[in-house]
């Protein structure tokens, strides 16, 4: 039981200038679980996609069961018996479980479900998953739907399963069922990649852990061998310089006053779990956690674009100095309190912007409404937008170019313009540097800087923790949607941080 | 289509979407397109009449601009054209796909025709067309506001309901004309033929003057409703982007009320005009699968209603000369519909090349991986 | 009385035939998430190009056979209608066109088409009058009956055909891998797609067989319920009658047959009840239409996942969008 499964060699993924992969050589042997390790944009997806066959390694070799192969496709990866089950589930919500799980497969003879049923059955026997095949995805949970995943792969032979962070998703009750399922894989011989960041899940299922760190392979160590602390260090590495300018804190007030907000989405997963925190003036307070955790959720319910299921946000006006309680209401009920609230969300074209519309009409999205008239002022937004070209250094034909054409710094320039033009008195922003260069970046941060010095309260979340540590005040740490600590950004440690962003008490390293 | 040796992780064709094309190349590729359309047209009329294509489309040209009379024909049928597309508009712009504007012109014309054979010369004919003017306009706002409402409240398709909308409201003009034909003829015949009471006065001695000129100013009001009001902001975000309306507080719901209202109210003023200032009578078929056409005109104008005015020409310019060649060389008038359909295609077609891009791959790549 | 009732039955039937072809036809287009408003276009091409086949091979020869003037026909019915699909299909597929824009402008193509033809035919061979094809027309109205007591009930062999593509595409869709697969790309086309599902043959084929069914119910109407004759746009809205029932249907071959049938019977109800004005008529006429709107109306609000259109329907299908 000690031979390769299947075994990288050198591999190497550029796209354009960046290496997503660099020179990585790993193994995972039949009968044994892997836990990949690493922050986000380390390389781990990349990684596995190219065994999937969804991407193609620029360089290295690809070996199943010592033999070299080459996987070309999603098609050729099944035929090497490698199954992926993705983050997104991939099923139809009108089929049944086995539909979905019998979905594509050209299998000789005439179609019969009731046959698929009992395949589908017996490999739920086998490793004691509790799915009901009848059952629609549409009425499944999340972790009913990740099982059908899991039965999809099986069904198809699969010796190598790779799974993308499938606990992200999960209660940890459901954790446990899942990591029970595993190890029985694991004695049936089957080869497990799994992708996490939870380091307790990581000690409480793996056999050895790779870690991944900016494209490369840092290192590959037995479970047994390692601790928690370890691994942190390995994953975040040694703290980097970054200079970024921080001011003090000048007379900080309460701005922002969020107590005890739970929010459950759409499907009944409970994704802000009782957060409790302050913004003060002239701070910045960091927002540092997994992607996922909550941060966008609770940055919307502030904003006024969910409504929390309970809990308070209270804003204290530094003019009328009166508390206004922003919970349940939306953004124009929330302007027309005199809350001024800038908000810059991670999705910037889809909701921060309007990707076919120019810069000008882009500057009018919140304060169209402005004026007596049933017509729109483009004066004022022509001028605003021809600063904000100017001031930021925005590349643009013109102030009429759809924001859509432009790069993806200067779409954010535009966006961070129009947000902080309103002078606010809460400005809030959601990974604001995510795929900008170097000069832009600093650029924001300056600009983020500058609010703070002039009394705004700003809340930055992010996912780089040399900048949040350079940046911030204070940072909060969410993970699964719980605050797990609010550090001193000054004196905190990376390696602090990261370990607060990896505490879920999912109760297993109680195990 | 992958090659069956060597590898094929990079497909042979590679389509990607374009960030934008510069605007000449843009309606250079929409000109050609076109042009094929019509080689396309003139070898298939050519097959059918055996007559030299160029005579052929000498005579489409006559068939709308020949005669004063034929241009102001011509002009009537632009204008309607022209009102329906700009009725359209403002909804897909919202992505609000209205194919029932058929339905709510009939409304509109239903309610004028109501207007005439009721009301006659009870009032003063001013007052007449004022009172038409406005339940015209309200039967085709209701008649646009229903399925409006579905939608907002419970997301029905707007698609299959405005359409199903048509035929209701086709129904409703023929049970109304066997109310008012006495003799249990399906025909209504020119109403208030005597007194002309409810019909728009002719300007400068033209029929039509009047009509062209509300159409007019409806072109250029939408435009500006559009391009400068609030509201034509509002519709501009939530047809771009649902999660942005939510962002900065659009109340989603209430613009797609307000907006299908909007274009009811302008398909009720066109079918105020049909039965006001040119037809003075009302059919089920009176508008005559316009509200269909319109659609395409709007599309094709890139909801611009200035360029409407060209679209709608280029539809109706053909569909009246292939009219006229059909009377020419005797054929059927309905080779109108098969030209039009004909440009329509390749108008359709055309747009996928202005915004994607197709991308050859190339010898050199596929060599590196070998 | 009850004498009555059976003709009116049968006489719904009849009407519903037609629709029954263009229903099943729409729901195998739908089921792949290509709304097809054409159909009325590529009904009226289905009868002209069946007319156009039977009249060249009864021109052709003297003494036309049985089984080649059933055949000609429907073999150039199903070619026509198909390739009307396939336009359809080539911009709405390959190059991701409207498929509101394009789907109307197939009607007016092909009704145009229809009338066309249908009013040119003779005169390009020299002759006048209308088309009638009397010995085509007397093969397809053959009737094959059957009693219920002492009471005959007959059709023409395209009745019972269209009752059978109907139980026939229920079958595929519902309990074969093929069906399975369709049903997934109008669904979610990105899912099918990542489980090896070729999409864009999977929306061509449905699109085109699709097209040929529907075009049959315009051969039937042409053929059987008018023996053979063509009159200009005297299929009238069928087409659009057509697309009602497969919302009233919820999508469900099987349910079309009987919603054909009853939208046929809605049809000419008003023939049959005695002692309507000519007006109410008119009304009972807007019934299938109202009727449709309520079942939109009705599912959308009950939101049972089953009753709802195909989710992707509509949408055009790109793969680097997702």
């Amino acid at each position: 039981m000690q031979e390769n499964a299947i075994e990288l060699r050198n591999i190497t993924k550029r796209f354009g200038n960046v290496v997503a992969n660099n020179n990585i050589s790993l193994s995972v042997k039949k009968g044994e679980i892997l836990s990949l390790l690493g922050e986000n944009g380390s390389g781990k997806t990349t990684l596995m996609n190219m065994i999937s066959g969804i991407y193609f390694p620029d360089e290295g070799h690809i070996y199943i069961d010592g033999k070299e192969v080459v996987i070309s496709s999603p098609k050729d990866s099944f035929k090497y018996g490698i199954g992926m089950i993705h983050q997104h589930f991939k099923l139809v919500d009108l089929f049944t479980a086995t539909e979905n799980i019998v979905l594509g497969l050209k299998e000789k003879g005439r179609f019969d479900i009731k046959i698929a049923k009992g395949n589908v059955k017996e490999i739920s026997a086998k490793y004691g998953f509790a799915l009901d095949p009848n059952k629609k995805i549409y009425e499944m949970s999340v972790s009913e739907k990740q099982t059908v995943e899991i039965i999809k792969v099986l069904y198809r032979g699969a010796e190598i399963l790779i799974l993308d962070e499938p606990t992200a998703v999960l209660t940890p009750q459901e954790t446990k069922k899942l990591f029970k399922v595993l190890k029985r894989m694991r004695e049936d011989g089957k080869a497990i990649i799994i992708i996490t960041h939870k380091l307790h899940e990581v000690m409480a299922i793996s056999d050895r852990v790779a870690v991944l760190r900016k494209g490369e392979c840092i290192g590959v160590v037995n479970t047994a061998e390692t601790n928690e602390a370890e691994l942190t260090e390995m994953m975040v590495g040694k703290k980097i310089e970054l200079n970024i300018q921080r001011s003090e804190v000048v007379n900080p007030v309460d701005r922002l006053v969020v107590e005890n907000v739970n929010y459950y989405d759409k499907e009944g997963i409970k994704i802000l779990d009782d957060i409790s925190f302050t913004a003060r003036s002239g701070e910045i307070l960091g927002i540092a956690g997994i992607a996922g955790s909550g941060q966008r959720e609770l940055l919307e319910s502030i904003a006024g674009l969910i409504s929390v299921s309970s809990g308070s946000i209270k804003y204290n006006d530094p003019v009328t100095n009166e508390t206004e309680d922003l919970c349940s209401k939306n953004p124009v009920q929330i302007r027309d309190l005199g809350v001024r609230l800038s908000f810059v969300p991670e999705d910037r074209l889809g909701m921060g912007l309007v990707a076919n519309m120019d810069i000008v009409d882009n500057m009018m999205l919140r304060s169209y409404n402005q004026g007596k008239t049933a017509f729109v002022e483009r004066k004022e937004p022509r001028d605003l937008a021809e600063r904000i070209i100017k001031q930021l250094e925005v590349v643009t034909p013109s102030a009429t170019t759809p924001v859509r054409q432009l790069s993806g710094g200067n779409v954010q320039k535009v966006l961070v313009g129009r947000e902080i033009a309103s002078s606010p008195t809460v400005l809030m922003a959601a990974y604001p540097v995510r795929g900008l260069d170097i000069n832009s970046s600093y650029l924001i941060y300056n600009l983020l800087t500058k609010q703070k010095d002039s009394g705004v309260a700003v809340v930055f979340v992010g996912e780089d923790l040399d900048v949040l540590l350079e940046l911030c005040d204070r940072i909060m740490v969410i993970a699964g949607g719980r605050v797990s600590g609010i550090v001193d950004a000054r004196t905190a440690t990376k390696e602090e941080v990261g370990f607060l962003m990896t505490k879920t008490d999912g109760g297993l390293t109680n195990e | 289509m992958s090659n069956k040796s060597g590898r094929k992780h990079e497909p042979l064709i590679h389509i990607t979407k374009r960030a934008s094309m510069v605007w000449y190349k843009a309606w250079i590729v929409r000109a050609v397109a076109i042009v094929a359309a019509l080689l396309v047209s003139a070898v298939v009329i050519t097959l059918l009449t055996k007559d030299n294509p160029v005579e052929v489309y000498a005579a489409m040209f006559k068939g709308s601009f020949g005669t004063e009379r034929k241009v102001w024909v011509m002009l009537k049928e632009l204008v309607v054209l022209l009102c329906v597309s700009l009725a359209v508009t403002p909804a897909f712009k919202m992505r609000f796909w209205n194919i029932g504007a058929e339905g709510q012109v009939l409304m509109g014309a239903l309610g004028a025709a109501a207007c005439m054979f009721y009301i006659d010369d009870k009032i003063p004919n001013v007052a007449l067309i004022a009172v038409m003017l406005v339940v015209s306009i309200l039967l085709g706002m209701i008649w646009g506001m229903i399925p409006a409402f579905f939608k907002a409240i419970w997301n029905t398709n707007e698609t299959l309901f405005t359409l199903m909308m048509n035929y209701v409201a086709m129904q409703l003009i023929s049970f109304f004309i066997m109310i008012w034909v006495p003799n249990g003829s399906s025909v209504m015949g020119t109403i208030n033929s005597a007194t002309e009471s409810g019909w728009l006065p002719s300007l400068f001695g033209q029929k039509y003057l009047f009509s062209i000129l509300i159409v007019a100013v409806t072109t250029v009001a939408l435009f500006i409703y559009l391009k400068y009001s609030k509201q034509g902001y509002e519709i501009s975000v939530v047809g771009e982007s649902e999660n942005t309306a939510r962002y900065v507080g659009i109340n989603v719901k209430k613009v797609i009320i307000r907006t299908m209202a909007i274009s009811g109210g302008i398909c009720g003023l066109a079918g105020f005009l049909l039965v006001s200032g040119i037809n003075h009578t009302v059919s089920p078929n009176l508008a005559g699968g316009v509200g269909f056409t319109a659609i395409m005109v709007s599309w094709l104008a890139k909801f611009n209603p200035i360029v409407m005015i060209l679209t709608s020409f280029l539809i109706v310019f053909l569909q009246i000369g292939a009219g006229e060649i059909a009377t020419t060389f005797r054929l059927n008038e309905s080779v109108a519909d098969i030209v039009t359909g004909i440009i329509l295609f390749f108008i359709i077609g055309c747009e996928f090349f202005v915004q994607y891009k197709i991308n050859f791959r190339s010898k050199h790549k596929e060599e590196g991986h070998a | 009385m009850l004498d009555k009732i059976i003709a009116f039955i049968c006489a719904a039937i009849v009407q519903g035939i037609p629709l029954l072809y263009g229903a099943t036809g729409e729901i195998i287009t739908e089921k792949s998430g290509n709304l097809n408003l054409g159909i009325p276009g590529i009904m009226y091409v289905g009868g002209i190009s069946g007319i156009i086949g039977g009249y060249l091979y009864e021109k052709s020869t003297a003494d036309p056979s049985a089984v080649l003037c059933i055949l000609i026909p429907l073999l150039a019915c199903i070619i026509g209608s198909a390739l009307m699909a396939l336009i359809y299909s080539f911009l709405t597929i390959t190059l991701h066109a409207n498929q509101n824009v394009t789907g109307l402008a197939l009607t007016t193509f092909g009704i145009g088409i229809g009338n066309f033809f249908g009013g040119s035919l003779l005169s390009f061979f020299g002759e006048s009058g209308s088309i009638s094809l009397l010995t085509t027309g007397k093969y397809y109205t053959t009737p094959f009956g059957f009693s219920i007591g002492d009471i005959e009930i007959s059709f023409g062999f395209m009745a019972y055909l269209a009752v059978f593509i109907a139980l026939a595409t229920s079958f595929v869709l519902n309990r074969t891998r093929v069906g399975l697969h369709l049903r997934a790309v109008g669904e979610n086309p990105a899912t099918a797609d990542a489980a090896g599902i070729n999409v864009t043959l999977y929306k061509y084929l449905a699109t085109c067989i699709g097209g040929a069914i529907a075009g049959m119910g315009g051969l039937y109407f042409v053929m059987d319920y008018t023996s053979g004759a063509w009159t200009n746009n005297g299929f009238g809205d069928r087409g659009w009658l057509a697309v009602a029932i497969v919302i009233f249907a919820l999508w469900k071959p099987k349910s079309a047959i009987w919603s054909s049938f009853i939208f046929g019977g809605l049809y000419i109800v008003c023939v049959y009840i005695p002692g309507l004005s000519s007006a109410t008529k008119e009304l009972i006429k807007m019934l299938p239409y109202v009727v449709t709107i309520f079942v939109l109306v009705f599912t959308s609000a009950r939101k049972k996942r089953e009753h709802q259109p195909p989710a992707s329907l509509g949408l055009p299908y790109f793969r680097e969008e997702r």
